[in-house]
């Protein structure tokens, strides 16, 4: 029991980490322009398949290096010659046109990727037991996603509150106007945190393409798990973010996990439901059934009663 | 009294060209695209309802239609069974009314905001009910779906419907009664207050309206008509899957409704008849229909903000005007050049797809390990662009002149 308890909270460490990655790039957009990126999981995909690309030439840290360059790139110039253009027609619109991106990304890369799975692996390097646990082995590649994952919420921490860049990018997210007037060019900024935060999904794809596959519905897998998170966290809220990706990652993978169900409760309540019963299917459920349901679950819950999530602020 | 016999003659012009669709074109592909187009009218149709006319960006909307779909398909079987016993014609009124019990349900907690909020929950909900879906079988039927026999119900004057055709006909009726209720639904007080509400919710409140309640009844007048679209699916198909009410089924109705022309009436129709058209025609030519698609739909959304509908209202000027033939020339002088270049692209796209083999396109020969090809296409396309770029500003000046307002009367008036 101890085991399974201590893997799954190091696997939904994992997870939640990786889940993060995209979420404070994601936020951290939302809380700049005000729209909800749905192209933001492709970002996420894309990383992990410029990745591929890169490693099949200049090996793994190559690819770690370069492939989320390309994508920081790439999103900063969609934001320029794209979403500013939108952004005059308002919300719904650039909210469609990321909806569009997306489906475009993904067309686009099962056309130049083609729409198999990318045999794409992790560092030879990496390939050990960091360390052995009742018999269970932790892959070293694991703890090194969980160290990228750390660093790049430390770094994001710190550049965002101690620096002077941060301390720009902060005022302009509340005070656009005020910036520009004191001399900074404030479009600029914002491609560039659109860029940083496409930048972070990519470094997300490019560390989670081995051990979570690379194809074309990756970003489709974890897309709207990232949505979930952004708003369970409180749009905007880089902390809320943090706390309900660690939530989700551990949640689900608990729930894998765990072998309990409806039976269970039954025969605890002493119940019993004969196989042909018309809710059949509703008495037989297990929890690791339900599992990938639970973020949209908690998702549609928090809207109803704390639209505003963990750490959101007051709507005006 | 005239207005409404223009209106009206409008409205019989539009049942004319339902009824005799099948007249012109009876070739058995043919009607199976003018059924797939009658489902996606009405279902894009019913979108537009919430986006376009109440300012509620969905996610899930193929919720509705599946659940409507599902339910109709169980109809059907029951009707084998004779569990019950009426005619099949009254089947997506049985999807609509399971439609409108769902949105009654999530509207009753979803429509308190619009916005980004509503556009979440409708996200979370359309995959909640996409995931259950596959958890309970005995209802979904899993990934296989349930199937279902059209014609074992009580023929209807004789018809027993084993053809496509009969089918057609049927859902011509329906898409005509569903088309008429819903425009006169945005006539209604109800569906001119959703205007009002879309545009500016704390006014509508000021003057005594409860913005909640008006988004909730176009809500579920949305999910009432998504669930008719549903019946006719399972009519025409005989059979649903899971996959009629995930994402993908919800992300295709927005892409229809969107490069159709939100906010215009007919928008949704344009933009249902192209995409199944793409769908069903362009998908015979091309593995690559689907980049295309999305190539298209972010250009629409970049470049054409309010659809083709919206595009050729913004002709309503010039045309009001009688300048209309004074952009003919400039449209053109554009028009072919955007059109060349288009077509080199696409034909280079087409090229990298098949990487070194011959194939044609349009009755061309093309050779991807051909440099030749390369180099032709790339030519082309640079002249292309260039003159697109070229004569821009011409076309510029003429839509400008055929839009301004007369400038010589207002000096008339000034003075």
């Amino acid at each position: 029991m101890l085991e399974v308890f201590i893997f799954s909270t190091l696997n939904g460490l994992v997870t939640g980490l990786l889940l993060f990655m995209l979420a404070s790039g994601l936020t951290l957009i939302f809380s700049m322009m005000g729209v909800l990126n749905f192209a933001h999981a492709s970002f996420y995909m894309l990383g992990a398949y410029f990745a591929y690309s890169i490693s099949l030439h200049l090996g793994f840290w190559a690819g770690l290096i370069f492939a989320p360059l390309i994508v920081g790139l790439l999103g900063a110039e969609i934001e320029r010659f794209a979403l500013r253009r939108v952004h005059a027609h308002g919300h719904v619109a650039e909210l469609v046109f990321t909806f569009g991106l997306a489906f475009l990304i993904e067309e686009s890369v099962q056309f130049f990727w083609g729409p198999d799975t990318k045999n794409y692996q992790s560092p030879d390097i990496l390939d050990f037991p960091l360390f052995t646990l009742f018999g269970q082995e932790f892959s070293a590649y694991r703890g090194f996603m969980i160290a990228i994952s750390v660093g790049i919420f430390v770094g994001l921490y710190y550049v965002l509150t101690r620096s002077r860049i941060g301390i720009i990018i902060q005022a302009a997210i509340t005070h656009p106007h005020t910036v520009a007037n004191l001399g900074h060019n404030v479009p600029f900024i914002f491609m560039g945190v659109f860029g940083v935060g496409t930048a972070l999904a990519g470094v997300a794809g490019v560390i989670a393409g081995p051990v979570l596959t690379t194809f074309p519905g990756m970003a489709v897998v974890l897309g709207s798990i990232v949505f979930v998170i952004v708003v369970i966290g409180g749009l905007g809220s880089l902390g809320g973010a943090f706390i309900a990706s660690l939530m989700i990652g551990l949640l689900q993978s608990y729930a894998i996990a765990s072998n309990v169900g409806m039976p269970d409760l039954l025969n605890l309540l002493g119940l019993e439901f004969s196989r042909d019963h018309p809710l059949t299917d509703l008495w037989t459920l297990t929890l690791p059934q339900v599992a990938p349901i639970l973020p949209f679950l908690l998702l549609v819950l928090v809207l109803i009663f704390r639209p505003t999530g963990i750490a959101g602020k007051r709507e005006q | 009294m005239k207005p409404l016999l223009q209106k009206s003659a409008v409205w019989f012009a539009y049942l004319g060209v339902l009824l005799g669709l099948p007249l012109l074109f009876d070739s058995i592909l043919a009607i199976t695209i003018f059924n797939q187009m009658a489902i996606a009218i009405i279902f894009a149709l019913s979108y537009n309802m919430l986006l376009g006319q109440g300012g509620m960006l969905s996610f899930g909307h193929a919720v509705y239609f599946g659940l409507g779909g599902f339910m109709a398909v169980h109809t059907l079987v029951m009707i084998e069974y004779e569990t019950v016993y009426f005619s099949i014609i009254y089947i997506p009124l049985i999807g609509g009314l399971i439609g409108l019990l769902a949105a009654i349900f999530i509207g009753s907690f979803s429509t308190h905001k619009a916005g980004t909020v509503f556009a979440m929950i409708s996200l979370g909900i359309g995959e909640l009910v996409a995931a259950s879906s596959l958890i309970f079988v005995s209802f979904f039927g899993g990934e296989a779906g349930v199937n279902a026999d059209r014609t074992y119900g009580p023929p209807f004057f004789g018809v027993e419907f084993f053809q496509d055709v009969e089918i057609y006909y049927l859902a011509a009726v329906w898409v005509f009664i569903a088309t008429l209720f819903m425009y006169l639904f945005t006539q209604t007080p109800a569906g001119r207050m959703a205007n009002a509400v879309r545009d500016n919710p704390e006014r509508a409140e000021f003057i005594g309206y409860s913005a909640r309640r008006v988004r909730f009844i176009s809500f579920c007048a949305s999910g009432f008509f998504a669930g008719i679209a549903g019946g006719l699916f399972a009519l025409n198909y005989e059979f649903i899957t899971e996959e009629n009410l995930n994402a993908v089924t919800s992300g295709r109705v927005l892409l229809m409704a969107y490069i159709g022309g939100l906010g215009y009436f007919i928008g949704p129709i344009i933009g249902a008849v192209i995409l199944t058209l793409m769908n069903s025609l362009l998908s015979n030519y091309t593995e690559l229909w689907m980049l295309y698609l999305g190539i298209m739909f972010v250009l629409t959304v970049l470049f054409l903000p309010r659809g083709f509908a919206g595009f050729i209202m913004m002709h309503r000027t010039a045309w009001i005007r009688g300048k209309l033939r004074s952009l003919l020339l400039p449209y053109l002088i554009t028009g072919v050049p955007a059109l060349l270049f288009a077509t080199a692209g696409v034909a280079m796209i087409e090229m990298l797809h098949h990487e070194g083999e011959a194939f044609h396109f349009l009755g061309l020969p093309l050779d991807s390990a051909n440099l030749l090809h390369w180099l032709l296409c790339a030519v082309v396309a640079t002249f292309a662009y260039l003159g697109c770029k070229r004569t821009l500003p011409q076309l510029q000046e003429a839509w400008e002149s055929a839009n301004a307002i007369d400038e010589a009367g207002e000096e008339r008036e000034r003075s």
